[in-house]
């Protein structure tokens, strides 16, 4: 038994209650500062002059005209002559200058030649002829399988078999272990046969090997009933409504100020030591408040490099570059796309025998996501196989769940399909395949149970394609997922203070999941005293070392390493306080603002009594989370989650409009029911968006974005997300798990849920993701579920 | 509706594209000087700002604000950069989102659409005087109670409009609430919660 735990049910004030977000206030006030309300005295304006081309290697940069306007304070190439460009707007030539208007003008005095090379960026079903990438592994092969999430168990199958040609060294591994690359891969590659690589020709095609388990065709001649279908999504953006950047000074020689936009503020410093040649130790990175990230804010970019170069080179002043909307579509992040054929069959019961799939997308220059697929279920006969697309286009970079979504939009379209063919109820149909669901089959049973009641499931789910006459079709559809959201390497200084106030020390975020809250929740709970006596000091990477905030690990790593502290500052009290109290240390407990001995109120100190009782001198604890491969305790990994979608087409105009959706969510222990319920709103709403609107349109003539911007990039406004119902699990056999974040997976059934819900409705599958009205229409009138792709 | 409030004022001149480029005609005729110059276009009276800095005063939330500003300088970038009001954010910055609404003359709109020197004259309130001395305005108690906000970067935007949106709508329907807060995204996903916030003011149910 560990030696650390959650207090038991009846004994918890705070946790699992429904509590304001503490940076409410500040927020809805406009009062919380931001990287890009940061103005500090002396501010210079930033700004980067972009290729405008999508492939083209840089032949000359004349930037003198730029250097002599008055105004201009530093100019700094970033990609000179002979550097090879591989996305439109990928960065040339940062400016300084006394405002923004200034550093404009002066990007418009840079010229630069280009010879122009030919772009593609096409992520449409790749040729039949397209051969297996059957070659060793390279050392970019493996960059990109571990920045495509290629499940583990598929990179090292390609280890395995085709041998490596990258020689990794021991700093290489270091590193390897630095980016998350699982233990069993490092293995791997250690044991790898070395293969000289060979002259691949070039293409935009990377095929990954056949994969097949079980007997695939024996199973899809034998089974009852088989359904083939195409599904997809493509690239949509973050969006971040604060795009990406920073604020960077110089106060001294080698001593670097960096307030930037991120997830992670305890890992900026190292990765900008290098680039800028300054020790990490001397690179003191801040943030207040982050105005969304999703996925797409962990590292130092190249324009943050630029940001410290040209205030440098301005004398140490400060310079602001926070991307224009256009860049932060262009270069930020996305999505990857993903698209599949899919082949599925069950046996008359509707147990899923067999699967099939060919997938393919694309995540940028790197190739695609990876989905897993079959997504959930163990389908005991596999065979499967994913392309991955090179295009010229900025790289994806995780989007709020990555890959899931994707997995999820295919293999839950499939399922539908296949229930629908076999005038099946698809809720039916998933209950009876729980024994293969794998871990969460459990949670999975009882949230569809609480979703069907919410619903009206039952009541209300049709045989595919609305009989009601008039142009007005509605449907039902429904969709599951998981994650793992185990906690984040989390470390905290938790003080006690002789006048009882509690100061938390933490380098972590808060990127609006309500991390302070939660932070301030559990201290507050565990020592029996207000949330206001607690101050958390966040946002500064002085402070204790905490995990980014990516994966959905920051609520298990953050309320961990506090409970931890928290626990221990208070034996640490308790101790002192013993005495005065003729007690045991371990008969003591913190409750209502007092420390008494358990269950006697009469021998009893008010808090800030007992704290006095420290002296003159605080008392400073540290609190951590475990490593990742030592056991948890106060957190843990593995979350279930179902939606369902009840939405109305109009078969006239195409318009698909969501009428309500529920959510039944599973994360593990509650800390603060109204932030999590929050995000599982919020997750439905950004899934609503991304299933009826979202799509990154690449033009394939010029190879450029071509609605980088929100005017023609549609997200999801309030008229558009319908009644919205959330239920977390809670109790018996969730809060005994600890804290497990959330984040990711409420984002992940909405694709899914809400295209099986337009199927139902209008009685043909809507292939492709977003749900346009044209695709809508096309659908329609091809009246099948093979719409060209 | 918030919409139709959010386009940019009426200008008082009243310069049309042809005109414009009759101007245009007429400005290159005349030196350039710092400062507003009064010429005659189209039998009509325009000033001419610029190029290059001129004195701009903004009346912000009762006080009378001074700086040399470019005629191109947008109503926002004045308040985000020289006045250092941060409130209102710079998200779209071409009038599709709403991140940047701030009242001119009680009505909402996006300060990213306006110039500053066309904002002169007018009674500007942003977020920042919304909030009554050290205490919440009762909308930004709802924001907080009903967890309408995240990131909170759309929110003092939101605000600002829901403000607005409650005042000329003191009991709106939920058909009221779709059309008039629909000129401002939020990429968190808030929406529940702040409709809820309008509904909680109509004393509808809390969705």
């Amino acid at each position: 038994m560990s030696q650390y735990s959650w207090p038991d049910p009846a004994t918890r004030p705070l946790l699992g209650k429904s509590i304001d977000r503490v940076d409410g206030p500040s927020k809805s006030s406009g009062r919380a500062k931001y990287t890009y309300d940061y103005n500090p005295q002396g501010l210079l304006a930033g700004k980067i002059l972009r290729c405008p081309y999508a492939h083209a290697k840089i032949t000359s940069i004349d930037t003198s005209a730029a250097e002599k306007m008055p105004g201009v304070k530093a100019v700094e190439v970033i990609q000179g002559p002979g550097m090879e460009i591989f996305w439109a707007g990928d960065e040339v030539v940062g400016v300084a200058a006394v405002d923004e208007g200034t550093a404009e003008d002066a990007l418009r005095a840079i010229k630069v030649e280009y010879e122009v090379l030919p772009h593609f960026v096409s992520d449409a079903e790749p040729p039949k002829t397209v051969a297996a990438d059957t070659g060793p592994v390279s050392a970019e092969d493996f960059q990109d399988m571990e920045e495509n999430q290629m499940p583990d168990n598929e990179v090292i199958a390609a280890i395995e078999k085709r041998g490596i040609s990258l020689k990794p060294t021991e700093k290489d591994y270091a590193s390897y272990k630095g980016m998350g690359v699982d233990q069993s891969i490092i293995a791997a590659l250690q044991k790898a046969k070395f293969v000289a690589a060979e002259n691949k020709p070039k293409s935009p095609y990377k095929k990954t090997a056949l994969q097949t388990q079980g007997s695939p065709d024996k199973a899809f001649t034998t089974a009852a009933a088989t359904s083939e279908g195409v599904y997809g999504l493509p690239c949509i953006v973050h969006a971040c409504l604060e795009t990406h950047g920073s604020v960077i000074e110089w106060p001294g020689e080698k001593e670097v100020v960096v307030h930037v936009s991120t997830q992670n503020v305890s890992g900026i410093a190292a990765q900008l030591a290098e680039p800028l040649s300054v020790p990490a130790g001397n690179i003191n990175v801040l943030q207040q408040n982050v105005g969304g990230g999703f996925g797409s804010k962990f590292s130092v970019d190249r324009w943050d490099v630029n940001t410290a170069n040209l205030s440098k080179k301005a004398g140490g002043k400060p310079v602001k570059n926070l991307l224009d909307r256009k860049a932060e579509a262009e270069v930020a992040g996305m999505r990857p796309s993903a698209y599949a054929r899919v082949k599925i069959a069950a046996d008359q019961d509707g147990k899923l025998v067999a699967w099939d799939s060919r997938s393919w997308g694309t995540g940028g220059v790197g190739g695609g996501g990876t989905p897993p697929l079959p997504y959930i279920f163990e389908i005991p006969n596999q065979r499967k196989q994913n392309t991955a697309i090179s295009t010229n286009q900025g790289s994806a970079r995780a989007w709020r769940a990555p890959n899931h979504p994707q997995a999820s939009v295919i293999t839950m379209g499939a399922i539908d399909d296949l229930a629908a063919k076999m005038k099946m109820d698809p809720l039916d149909m998933v209950l009876k395949n729980m024994d293969i669901a794998g871990p969460r089959a459990q949670t999975y049973k009882e949230e569809f149970a609480i979703a069907d009641e919410m619903m009206g499931w039952k009541k209300n789910w049709h045989q595919r394609g609305d009989k009601t006459p008039g142009n007005i079709k509605r449907g039902l559809g429904l969709s599951m997922h998981t994650w793992g959201g185990r906690g984040h390497n989390s470390n905290c200084d938790f003080t006690i203070h002789p006048d009882g106030s509690v100061e938390i020390k933490m380098g972590t975020q808060d990127l609006g999941t309500g991390a302070r809250t939660i932070i301030t929740i559990v201290a507050a709970d565990t020592l029996g005293i207000p949330m206001e006596a607690v101050t958390l000091l966040y946002g500064n990477n002085r402070y204790p070392q905490s995990g980014g905030s990516g994966g959905s690990t920051t609520s298990g790593g953050v309320t961990a390493s506090t409970r931890r502290g928290a626990v221990d500052a208070r034996d640490a009290l308790f101790a002192k306080v013993a005495p005065a109290l003729k007690a045991q240390p371990t008969e003591l407990e913190a409750v209502d603002g007092r420390v008494q001995v358990k269950g006697d109120k009469s021998r009893s100190l008010s808090w800030k009594e007992a704290c006095a009782k420290m002296g003159a001198v605080p008392l400073t604890v540290h609190g951590k989370n475990p490593d990742k491969d030592e056991p948890p305790d106060l957190t843990n990994s593995g979350v279930g989650g179902v939606q369902m979608a009840d939405v109305s087409v109009d078969i006239e105009t195409g318009i698909v409009r969501v009428n309500k959706m529920v959510a039944v969510q599973d994360c593990g222990l509650v800390v603060n029911l109204k932030t999590a319920t929050s995000q599982v709103y919020s997750g439905m709403i950004m899934g609503i968006s991304y299933a009826l609107y979202e799509e990154k349109i690449l033009d394939p003539v010029t190879g450029t974005v071509l609605n980088p911007n929100l005017e023609f990039y549609r997200l999801a406004g309030l008229s558009d997300i319908g009644e919205l119902k959330v239920h977390m699990m809670t109790g018996k056999g969730y809060d005994d798990r600890g804290v497990i974040g959330l984040a990711e997976p409420a984002v992940v059934s909405p694709g899914a849920a809400i295209s099986n819900a337009v199927a139902n409705a209008i009685g043909v599958r809507v292939p492709f993701l977003p749900l346009t009205p044209d695709r809508v229409l096309a659908a329609l009138e091809q009246g099948g579920g093979n719409a060209s792709v | 509706m918030k919409d139709d409030d959010a386009r940019k004022p009426e200008s008082t001149s009243g310069v049309s594209r042809r005109d414009f480029m009759k101007i245009s005609a007429v400005t290159a005729a005349v030196p350039l000087v710092l400062g507003p110059k009064v010429v005659e276009a189209a039998g009509e009276e325009v000033a001419i700002h610029g190029p290059g800095r001129v004195p701009v005063t903004l009346n912000v939330n009762g006080k009378k604000l001074n700086a040399e500003l470019e005629p191109r300088v947008t109503l926002l970038d004045a308040l985000r950069g020289p006045f250092d009001h941060t409130g209102a954010k710079r998200v779209c910055d071409r009038g599709a989102c709403g991140a940047c609404t701030v009242l001119l003359d009680g009505k909402p709109v996006y300060a990213c659409s306006v110039l500053a020197i066309d904002a002169q004259g007018a009674k500007i309130t942003t977020i920042e005087a919304l909030a009554e001395g050290n205490s919440l305005s009762p909308v930004m108690q709802a924001f907080v109670a009903h967890d309408a906000q995240q990131c909170g970067f759309c929110t003092p935007g939101f605000v600002v409009a829901t403000t607005h949106f409650l005042q000329t709508h003191p009991q709106p329907t939920a058909e009221d609430i779709r059309h008039g807060l629909s000129g401002n995204y939020c990429r968190c996903g808030t929406y529940d919660g702040i409709r809820a916030v309008a509904l909680a003011q109509a004393g509808g149910k809390q969705s």
